[in-house]
């Protein structure tokens, strides 16, 4: 039943995304904050299996969309969204809809490592514990912690706190406690920008293997980093032109062609360069 | 690789007579005074650690020859009696102790999640925080007068539950800021991951706040308690005194504080002994109280 639903609703999306394979898709129309309109009309669909990035200059709205994906806002008191969110072809928008089921299926890694205050093994076991596994719950933190490349480091210290291991670790350890509880859509807020160049290759493989077996959706500063890893690229830009600042999606495609011959001449100028 | 030496070496040759010197000068101006200003904070350290070890000290030596099993166990001597102790004020402590603790810290801990987490800008948590404050410095007397009308008038007795009741409104607006300034200090991105676990607003408090914060909201209540067990102004008008062992909640209540109050203004060297050792007793379970505490409470992580 769940397939029939996604393949209507991705009837109607951009031409170059493969329709039912998609797995969630944005159509927002208006974001607020209180009064100021964030970001307007842009419609994001996202693929099974394949990583989608977001770029674009600062204040562009590409986190508030990001987030507004697993309704992570409606933390902001002042938060309103209008439009839908469709993920398996339900509106997690839909009043009817719980926000804290939503996030278990789409998963979140922030900017900063956020591990809590607990052991290591604790902080994977979390989200586990959380959803009442109680079953093998060694075999799979082992095997979390395995898929976020850190169970080598990590193996001889599982009660060690999580806040005791380096930047990298971390977010590889918030990555792993993400995909303890199999998720079907993994968020990432420029998971990489607090981190070195090395750890920030780590993640970057790490990403790669994932999507095997997870959607991703990141959003990045970092225009190498999209070009390394995304399949498709989102680019979204600030519109002054009404006076304030709004985000909106100017152009999505797959990454090469978003990087080598892109459409719109915005894109061009910030693809090279010109601006940021 | 001689060349771009050369002219470094030179370029220092030209600017060296310019260079200020970058020698110690110890008995320079400004020197002199961060010396005497680092000086001034040692002594001032020291003296501020004066009263607690003197106080300690005398405790010690005052109570310390006093102190042994009959008077931690004995009821209080009558005028002219030899020995005797203060079991009953012991347990008294305790009890009271014990019941404004059981009644301060679920409300404290409650209204604290309130304060921090929950609405921490509506009027009412502006004005709960406001009183709370206001509470802190309230003559803890007045907590004595205000249960003695409310609870000893209409239960026509001094009581244990009333001598519980005034240390708990003592005790109260301790806790609750104590634990709110703790939970608030726990950092927003670890709520968020809570939060983008899939944690409800109920589970990111239990599992993450209240557990991050725990070492500094059983800071406060211990604050709260070594402050309750050494009150006695609050007790007078509500549990009074009783030279008998607690065998109900609803009957005058010993205490060590009263106790030590009652014996330490005694013209009888037996009674001044045993308010010396009385008052050893108390800072001994405070202390004790405390280290349990920190134990428990330690930041594991």
């Amino acid at each position: 039943m769940m397939n029939a639903i996604a393949e209507t609703a991705a009837v109607e999306s951009a031409p170059a995304i493969t329709p039912g394979n998609v797995v969630m898709n944005c159509e927002l129309q208006k974001i607020f904050y209180g009064d100021f309109l964030a970001v307007r009309n842009s419609h994001v669909p996202i693929e099974k299996n394949k990583i989608i990035g977001f770029i674009g200059p600062s204040g562009c709205g590409k986190s508030t969309v990001l987030r507004s994906l697993n309704r992570m806002n409606d933390l902001i008191p002042v938060f309103r969204f209008e439009g839908k969110v469709t993920y398996h072809g339900q509106d997690i928008y839909d009043k009817k809809v719980d926000p804290v089921v939503v996030r278990r299926y789409i998963g979140m890694v922030f900017q900063q490592p956020n591990p809590f205050s607990m052991s290591i093994y604790d902080n994977v076991a979390f989200g586990l514990r959380l959803n009442r596994f109680k079953d093998n719950m060694d075999e799979r933190v082992e095997k979390a912690l395995r898929g976020a490349a850190l169970w080598n480091e990590v193996k001889d210290k599982l009660k060690n706190s999580g806040l005791s291991l380096s930047g990298g670790q971390q977010q590889r350890l918030c990555i792993a406690r993400a995909i303890a509880t199999e998720p079907d859509v993994l968020l990432m807020d420029e998971p990489c920008s607090a981190l070195d160049p090395i750890a920030t290759r780590k993640v970057e493989e790490l990403m790669l293997e994932l999507k095997e077996n997870y959607t991703i959706a990141i959003v990045t500063h970092n225009m190498q980093q999209a070009m390394r890893v995304a399949d498709t690229t989102a680019f979204f830009a600030v519109d002054i032109s009404q006076g304030s600042r709004t985000g909106y999606l100017v152009e999505m495609g797959p990454t090469q062609q978003i990087f080598e011959n892109p459409q719109q001449q915005l894109t061009r100028e910030y693809v090279r360069g010109e601006f940021s | 690789m001689s060349e771009p030496n050369l002219m470094a070496e030179s370029m220092i040759q030209a600017t060296a007579p310019r260079l200020p010197s970058l020698r110690r000068t110890p008995f320079e101006g400004r020197a002199l005074k961060s010396g005497f200003l680092t000086g001034l904070t040692w002594v001032m350290a020291v003296l501020a650690s004066i009263p607690l070890f003197s106080v300690i000290y005398m405790l010690l030596v005052e109570g310390g020859s006093r102190l042994d099993w009959e008077a931690i166990t004995a009821l209080p001597p009558s005028a002219f009696e030899m020995g005797g102790g203060f079991g009953n004020a012991i347990i008294g402590t305790l009890v009271m102790v014990g019941i404004a603790t059981l009644i301060s810290v679920p409300i404290g801990l409650f209204a604290a999640i309130y304060l921090a987490i929950l609405d921490p800008d509506s009027k009412l948590a502006h004005t709960a925080r406001f009183l709370a404050k206001v509470l802190t410095g309230f003559p803890s007397i007045l907590a004595g007068v205000f249960v003695y009308a409310a609870m000893v008038v209409t239960m026509k007795t001094y009581s244990a539950l009333a001598g519980g009741v005034a240390l708990a409104v003592l005790m109260l607006p301790t806790v609750v800021l104590a634990a709110e300034q703790a939970m608030t200090t726990v950092p927003k991105k670890m709520k968020d991951a809570a939060f983008g676990m899939g944690c409800t607003r109920a589970q990111v408090i239990w599992k993450v706040v209240l557990p991050t914060g725990m070492p500094g909201i059983l800071t406060g209540v211990m604050l709260a308690v070594a402050g309750a067990a050494g009150e006695s102004a609050p007790l007078l008008f509500t549990a009074l005194f009783s030279n008998y062992f607690l065998s109900s909640l609803t009957e005058p209540t010993a205490s060590l504080s009263i106790l030590i109050f009652n014996f330490s203004g005694m013209p009888y060297d037996n009674q001044i002994e045993l308010a010396w050792a009385a008052s050893l007793v108390l800072v001994l379970i405070v202390l004790v109280l405390n280290i349990t505490a920190r134990f428990i409470g330690r930041q594991k992580f």
